[in-house]
């Protein structure tokens, strides 16, 4: 592991039996697990690279455990780590040696469903493929999709914001959510939002949503959900060049069209999808567009002939639109086996997420294929187009001495790259360990200390998910330190006037 | 009071730090168009941002603009217009409102119910904090999670956490069309009902208004035959109300203007905005019009604005019963003083809400009483 935890605290570790003991009289029977075969369970997410077995797990079924669990925590001074599915994929549920994993699973029940107001109320363990079944029959779903909407829970989509594919018409988490019951590590039960659209002062939902597990623990979430649109249509087109497929989202979004979907591939990512799901991609192409309409049958015949026209008028070499529902399926097979697929060309890889601004692409991809040569590494490139998501995977083998090492630093290389074109180091993945230290690319110490200080209004001790996000931890004392002394000034660089 | 109108960074960050080293007060002012909003007789210096003004950069292919806090909102509409787009999220303000008090009042129109607010659409901004530190927060990409997400926190916290310098916006294409139906003389009920219908249908409402009395009004937006064939399933599915006009864009303006901030209702009252869970809107209601008031509701029934002298008790009492909170938006001083414009909300909410404050500010250079609910720096 080249990434560095907080040391673990001795102390703590010599008072487990005790820790242990206190945690069964809150919730008792299975939900306290110490033996070491079964906290294994627990070690990773989905950043499979980093590996550490929790102190103690619990598995709580009331708010009332979770906060008697963070009160006991907050009074001896241990460290608690929230965990949803554990799907992240920036180990923003990573386990440490001397802290409670607080494992959210057992929160699966859909509480309330409300169409007159287009909301549902559901716990944080209730995945979010869970909350659409819920509300399908009806004609609704929730819109945040990510890849793992089959496993990741809403409490982990909140916690890391989560967004999908599509997100550019529809919005991340946070547009999704109007409210949350949260536990504070001092174990304060808070409503935070609810069923009114606007807060009635601060608005501590918009910073609760995506702050990775350090703010709070979330056990009830509020969503809005949405009638299902009529139709959807998928185009899928081939282009010679990247350059002419990013001309080609440049311009449908220029037309005033903004798709559902609009997702890029490049060459070695069709050819890793295409052997693994056989979805009829193209092989001689440079770049695969799938892009996704929806509304009423009329809307999305119009657009689907706009863009249709966008492409050609780009030199697309190949374009189908699906006739149905089950072709638009075999479209996006490939694309959302992306993933797996690479995992199946190579022993291991490393998913990236970075956004830049999208007329920076063939610049991003051009480096990217320098530093692939420089590295001795492939990647592949899935890319949410609209948005200036991407996502290169790099392949590696962690079998070869030095590959993880030489994998991480291409990684990192991309997203400076990222930051340096003006983007960012994290589009919808979280920072978590995994971009912690890369930080500093992209805020100054000042931008991090302001971001810790809210930190410290929610948790001083930091005990809440530390060595997440933050590449240095920061007492809070020291932070909140204000140097004015008998009307001495501040900053006595400044000009006075 | 004194009036501060820096011209740079450095110039605004040795103002704050000023007021840090001698106890002052600083009341950030854009335009200064929502002044009369909180307590009145406010012991503080005026600093004002309107030096900070013009737009940084504006690429319509990247659906973001970039501009200076102080610059004019009606600049920055009429650049985004050239270009074939706008906010979504339809941002209003009177004369010289400026894009930082758009984002520090939190303000959102019509659409808000569809589009969201202005805390959907802030991407990134700069500022100086109440320490006089400048920094950083989110960026100029629409898609982004590195980092807290502070820009969600500055929109409607009223100048208190940071004096804003610089904003990123997602702007979107504008809609080609804009068609209003319009149903006549629906009951409360009956309209709030009617609302909530049309937003249950997969036809992607835009917006959705009542005016009591006069008109129930649903806004399709678009692109033309798409608008034309979900305008025809509105009224097919909503059949059992009626039948509803159609509106084009230049007809239905000015009913959709009288919604916006309550601008039909008596001017003489003091004027509440209530954000309600939109079923139980007309409960929260119908006690407080017995007791003389008027209102127009928006947001498909999630935003009541309400017009009634007196009663604040009763107002506020009801709104939180349902789940809501009531915004004081308009008021003779006297009553200012008097009642806080916010919501007062639980302990514990609004004991964290004063430590968020503290991290940004933590001496209170800019608590100035506006809000009634200061207590003295920790």
């Amino acid at each position: 592991m080249s990434l560095k935890m907080p040391l673990p605290d001795q102390r703590v570790l010599a008072r487990r039996d005790e820790i242990v003991a206190a945690l069964r009289l809150i919730v008792p029977g299975e939900g306290v697990i110490d033996r070491p075969a079964e906290l294994r369970a627990y070690e990773t997410d989905g950043l499979t690279a980093y590996r550490q077995p929790p102190m103690v797990a619990v598995l709580p079924e009331t708010v009332e455990q979770v906060a008697a669990v963070l009160r006991y925590c907050h009074r001896h001074g241990v460290k608690v780590v929230p965990r949803g599915s554990g799907t992240s994929l920036s180990g923003g549920a990573l386990p440490l040696a001397d802290a409670v994993l607080l494992a959210m699973g057992k929160f699966n029940k859909v509480l309330e469903v409300d169409y007159e107001d287009r909301l549902a109320v559901v716990q944080p363990g209730v995945s979010n493929l869970a909350i659409t079944k819920a509300v399908e029959a009806e004609g609704f779903y929730y819109a945040p999709d990510p890849s793992s909407q089959i496993a990741c829970s809403i409490g982990g989509n909140v916690a890391e914001n989560s967004g999908g594919v599509h997100c550019l018409k529809y919005g991340l988490t946070t547009n999704n959510v109007l409210g949350v019951q949260l536990v504070t590590m001092d174990g304060e039960i808070l409503r935070i939002g609810g069923k009114a659209l606007d807060p009635a002062g601060l608005d501590l939902l918009g910073i609760i949503v995506g702050s990775e597990g350090l703010l709070g623990v979330v056990t009830e979430v509020t969503v809005r959900i949405l009638p299902k649109p009529e139709t959807a249509r998928a185009l899928l087109i081939g282009f010679p060049t990247v350059e002419s497929a990013g001309q080609c989202v440049a311009d449908t979004i220029a037309a005033g069209i903004i798709p559902a979907g609009m997702e890029m591939m490049d060459k070695p990512a069709i050819h890793a999808a295409e052997a693994f799901v056989n979805a009829g991609y193209p092989l001689d192409v440079e770049a695969l567009l799938i892009v996704e309409l929806d509304g009423p049958a009329v809307e999305c015949d119009h657009l689907t002939g706009e863009v249709e026209a966008i492409a050609r008028n780009n030199g697309a070499v190949t374009l189908r639109i699906a006739r149905d529902d089950a072709e638009r399926a075999t479209f996006w097979a490939g694309r959302k086996a992306a993933f797996p697929a690479v995992g199946r060309i190579s022993a291991d890889y490393l998913c990236m997420d970075g956004t830049i601004p999208r007329a920076k692409l063939p610049h991003v991809l051009q480096r990217m294929r320098e530093f692939s040569e420089q590295y001795g590494l492939g990647v592949a490139n899935v890319f949410h187009a609209g948005d200036g998501n991407l996502h290169p995977l790099i392949l590696y083998d962690a079998s070869k001495p030095g590959e993880l090492e030489r994998a991480e630093e291409f990684g990192a290389d991309i997203l400076r790259l990222c930051v340096e074109v003006g983007g960012v180091l994290t589009g919808e993945h979280g920072v978590g360990v995994e971009k912690r230290d890369l930080m500093p690319a992209m805020f100054s110490e000042d931008d991090l200390r302001q971001q810790q200080r809210l930190k410290c209004a929610f948790d001083p001790d930091s005990l809440l998910n530390p060595g997440k996000v933050f590449p240095t931890l920061h007492r809070c004392a020291e932070l909140g330190r204000m140097h004015v002394h008998h009307g001495a000034l501040p900053f006595p660089e400044l000009p006075r006037f | 009071m004194a009036q501060h109108n820096p011209q740079t960074i450095d110039e605004l960050r040795g103002i704050i730090s000023d007021a840090c080293a001698g106890g002052g007060k600083l009341e950030i002012t854009g335009g200064g168009t929502r002044a009369a909003f909180g307590a009145p007789n406010r012991a503080a210096d005026q600093l004002s941002l309107k030096s900070f003004s013009g737009i940084i950069e504006y690429d319509p292919a990247e659906l973001v603009l970039t501009a200076k806090a102080g610059t004019a909102l009606a600049e920055l509409n009429e650049a985004v217009s050239a270009r074939g787009q706008a906010f979504a999220f339809e941002p209003f303000g009177a004369t010289g409102s400026t894009i930082g008090g758009v984002i520090a009042a939190g303000v959102a129109g019509a659409r808000r119910v569809s589009a969201g607010s202005a805390r959907d659409h802030l991407l990134g901004f700069k500022g100086v904090s109440g320490r006089g530190e400048f920094f950083n927060a989110g960026s100029k990409v629409v898609k982004n999670v590195t980092g807290y997400d502070l820009p969600k926190l500055v929109c409607g916290s009223w100048g208190r956490l940071a004096a804003l310098t610089e904003v990123s916006l997602k702007v979107l294409p504008r809609p080609p069309e804009r068609l209003t139906l319009l149903w006549r003389g629906l009951a409360d009920e009956a309209g709030f009902a009617l609302m909530r219908a049309a937003m249950r249908q997969p036809v992607d409402v835009a917006a959705a208004t009542h005016l009591p009395g006069q008109a129930t009004l649903i806004r399709l937006d678009g692109f033309g035959p798409s608008v034309a064939a979900r305008a025809a399933y509105l009224e097919a599915s909503l059949a059992s109300h009626g039948v509803p006009e159609r509106l084009s864009e230049a007809e239905a303006a000015p009913l959709w203007a009288k919604a916006q901030e309550g601008a039909a209702l008596p001017v003489e009252s003091p004027l509440w905005r209530l954000s309600l869970p939109p079923r139980q809107a007309i409960a929260v209601i119908a006690p407080l019009l017995a007791l003389g008031g008027h209102y127009v509701a928006d947001w498909a029934g999630g935003l009541i604005w309400l017009t009634l002298d007196g009663h604040e008790d009763e107002i506020r009492h009801q709104a939180a019963a349902a789940g809501g909170h009531a915004t004081l938006a308009r008021a003779p001083e006297e009553m200012r003083a008097r009642v806080p414009a916010l919501h007062p909300q639980a302990p514990g909410i609004e004991a964290l809400s004063r430590r968020v404050r503290r991290a940004f500010d933590p001496l209170g250079v800019f608590e100035t009483n506006r809000f009634l609910d200061e207590t003295n720096a920790d």
